[in-house]
């Protein structure tokens, strides 16, 4: 086997079970309200008005790693959305139009995705986001609400921070409406320490990276994120996080790494390529090759959250990602990253219908590459359109990469 | 050294594959080229075959098989597989050992490989999933036009113009190239221009630096090819023997190391 089994994996199956299956509860009775939330929106604020939470983004990295994406993205096409815009978005929108979902495929009895009673968005990831929620909330006739979050930010601010956390407070009472449940600061509170809590473990389980070899891959990561993005703010997930970083802790003290004969560390800035995540991950391990880290898997980590502080810690967190801002924070932190990880090369995922979260087409790699002398490789794709991949293409260019780094 | 040890290079690329045996002295003892077709398997065969009874050597003889080139992977009895980056840039550093850019023009594919002066690469780029900048848009253009693959570099020799295609997709190049020749203007200036806009698809894939060593079919059949690139980037233009057979021969001298290091 190339790339070693985290046993935690069990769990993490039943943790993700269990979420979906309150959902679809929450959506077929009356009992609980269901927000849909963009990944890194203000999750803590829904969960404290008692709202289940549904994320389309993680829905359409299932559609994207059930290879059900591809196919229905021209169905969006065709009623206006374009190839060229985010695949997220026109995969969710073709399977909502096909009346699809990956949700059935992996739990028969969920027979479709949870109903929303609100839609609430923050634009820090990309403007794509609230294009998407307002299509559905005209379609299900549900308000939508969110955060408009400025982009290319260099230092956050105060005035940044003012601005977001008052935008925050103002979705309190629209939300109260809708859930029909008085906001309490302290339920607030409780659950950011819990989102706090989350954001720390899944910090430490990314960081048994820095070790060699490495515990897991950033192939691992993309699979263990899912109770980080869906259920931060819950104990479920704390719970969940104890139990991985108690495994890989044990696999670092054994000296056993996730890809055997790791040889190369490489770093993977972009977004995943949802549908081939197996296909790189045995790619990459045959070629003794481990991704140890990526910016993507990072980015779940909100280091600011600070419970005695609510509104102003979520507004700081939630501006300080990495995606939000500038060139040149960026190309420090990925300067942070490689030296912290020990990286021997860099892969930039250059995602055709993801502009935001693609950093190699404005001269970066370029410029990374002669500060910190590091080699990369830029790989053409997507996040969930197979069409804008070529596996052959892709293949060469990798093994040719690490035949590169064999040189040195 | 007795020149007795043979080894053999084979490039399976999208559209030739290509077979070459060198001696221990590097020597290119035979080669052959024959059309990939539909079965890797069996081309690689015949590519194996022929070129050992063109060399007059037995299969015994041959110490070393490395397959690289897309279909490297297919090729199963070969003993080792490279890829054919790392064979194109080994094959011409062999003729030009020095601080060189390579440009290889595949059939489907198009590499710029940058080497330091010790013949490592410092770093390559491939072109993005479009064939655009590569043999297959003068192959497509060639047959709407009905002319002779063969024909084309004298044809485009013939020509004094310097009229560039608006088109950047094969499709539209060669609807624009059939309108502009049924508006008055010349066979030999548009196919003079096809050649030009894969340079352009070349020159735009990274920057181009120190003298350029030009591989692949298409500069083996078409020195236009190296006439437009060096009056686009006024630079030495490289083109070693047999440039077609240069990831081949690449690959057969990783697989003389690969034999070195086994029987040490």
């Amino acid at each position: 086997m190339l790339r070693k089994k985290i046993q935690a994996s069990k769990k993490l199956t039943q943790v993700m079970s269990d979420y979906y299956h309150e959902l679809d509860h929450a959506s077929n009775s009356s009992e609980k309200k269901v927000a849909w939330c963009s990944s890194v929106g203000p999750a803590e604020i829904l969960r404290s008005l008692d709202f289940k939470v549904f994320f389309p983004e993680n829905h359409s990295a299932m559609l994207g790693s059930s290879r059900m994406a591809t196919e229905l993205i021209p169905y969006a096409n065709a009623i206006g959305y374009s190839p060229e815009i985010c695949s997220y978005l026109t995969a969710d929108i073709g399977a909502y139009l096909k009346k699809v979902t990956p949700l059935t495929k992996a739990y028969p009895d969920i027979k479709s995705i949870p109903k929303p009673d609100v839609l609430v968005f923050n634009t820090n990831q990309c403007r794509e986001v609230q294009d998407w929620f307002d299509w559905y909330a005209n379609e299900y006739n549900v308000p939508v609400v969110g955060i408009s979050t400025p982009r290319t930010i260099g230092e956050v601010t105060k005035e940044h921070i003012t601005f977001i956390s008052q935008q925050m407070e103002n979705l309190v009472e629209v939300l109260e409406k809708i859930s029909k449940i008085s906001f309490d600061i302290k339920k607030l509170k409780a659950v950011l320490s819990l989102s706090r809590e989350c954001s720390e473990l899944w910090k430490k389980v990314l960081n048994t990276a820095t070790n060699k070899p490495s515990p897991l891959t950033f192939f691992d990561g993309t699979i263990h994120m899912g109770p980080a993005v869906v259920l931060r703010g819950t104990n479920q997930a704390v719970d969940y996080y104890k139990t991985l970083l108690a495994e890989l802790k044990d696999r670092v003290k054994n000296h056993i790494g996730a890809v055997e004969n790791e040889k190369f560390r490489l770093y993977w800035e972009g977004m995943p390529i949802w549908g081939r995540l197996r296909h790189y991950s045995e790619l990459f391990a045959s070629l003794n090759a481990c991704v140890v880290a990526s910016t993507y898997c990072n980015s779940w980590i909100f280091s600011a959250f600070d419970e005695t502080n609510p509104f102003n810690s979520m507004a700081k967190a939630y501006t300080k990602l990495f995606i939000v801002r500038s060139d040149e924070y960026k190309e420090k932190y990925l300067r942070k990253m490689a030296e912290f990880f020990s990286i021997d090369g860099i892969i930039f995922h250059d995602a055709k219908t993801c502009p935001h979260n693609t950093n190699s087409r404005y001269g970066m790699p370029q410029r990374l590459e002669q500060v910190i002398g590091i080699p990369n490789l830029i790989i053409n794709g997507d996040l969930n359109d197979l069409r804008c991949l070529s596996d052959e293409q892709s293949r060469t260019s990798i093994e040719a990469f690490i035949e590169q780094l064999e040189q040195s | 050294m007795t020149n007795k040890i043979f080894v053999i290079g084979i490039d399976v690329g999208t559209s030739y594959i290509k077979s070459v045996i060198i001696n221990n002295n590097k020597e290119l003892i035979s080669s052959f080229i024959k059309r990939t077709g539909t079965s890797i398997e069996i081309s690689s065969k015949t590519a194996l075959e022929e070129v050992i009874n063109k060399g007059s050597l037995k299969k015994s003889s041959i110490k070393h098989i490395v397959a690289t080139g897309y279909g490297k992977n297919k090729v199963t009895f070969a003993d080792s597989y490279k890829t054919e980056i790392s064979c194109h840039a080994k094959g011409a550093y062999y003729y030009f050992p020095k601080k060189n850019t390579i440009i290889d023009i595949g059939g489907q594919d198009t590499k710029v490989i940058k080497l330091d002066k010790e013949g490592k690469i410092l770093r390559f780029k491939m072109n993005r999933k479009c064939a655009a900048g590569t043999g297959a848009f003068i192959e497509e253009i060639a047959y709407r036009l009905d002319i002779p693959l063969n024909e084309l570099n004298t044809l485009a020799l013939k020509s004094t113009s310097n009229t560039p295609l608006a088109s950047f997709c094969t499709v539209f190049a060669k609807t624009e190239i059939l309108t502009r020749i049924k508006e008055g203007e010349k066979v030999e200036d548009m196919i003079k221009s096809a050649f030009g806009s894969v340079i352009k698809r070349i020159i735009e894939m990274t920057k181009i630096e120190d003298s350029v060593v030009l591989t692949g079919g298409l500069i083996a059949h078409n020195s236009i090819i190296g006439d437009i690139l060096k009056k686009e980037l006024n630079t030495d233009i490289l083109i070693p023997p047999h440039p077609q057979l240069i990831g081949a021969f690449g690959a057969a001298l990783f697989a003389l190391e690969k034999y070195e290091v086994k029987s040490q």
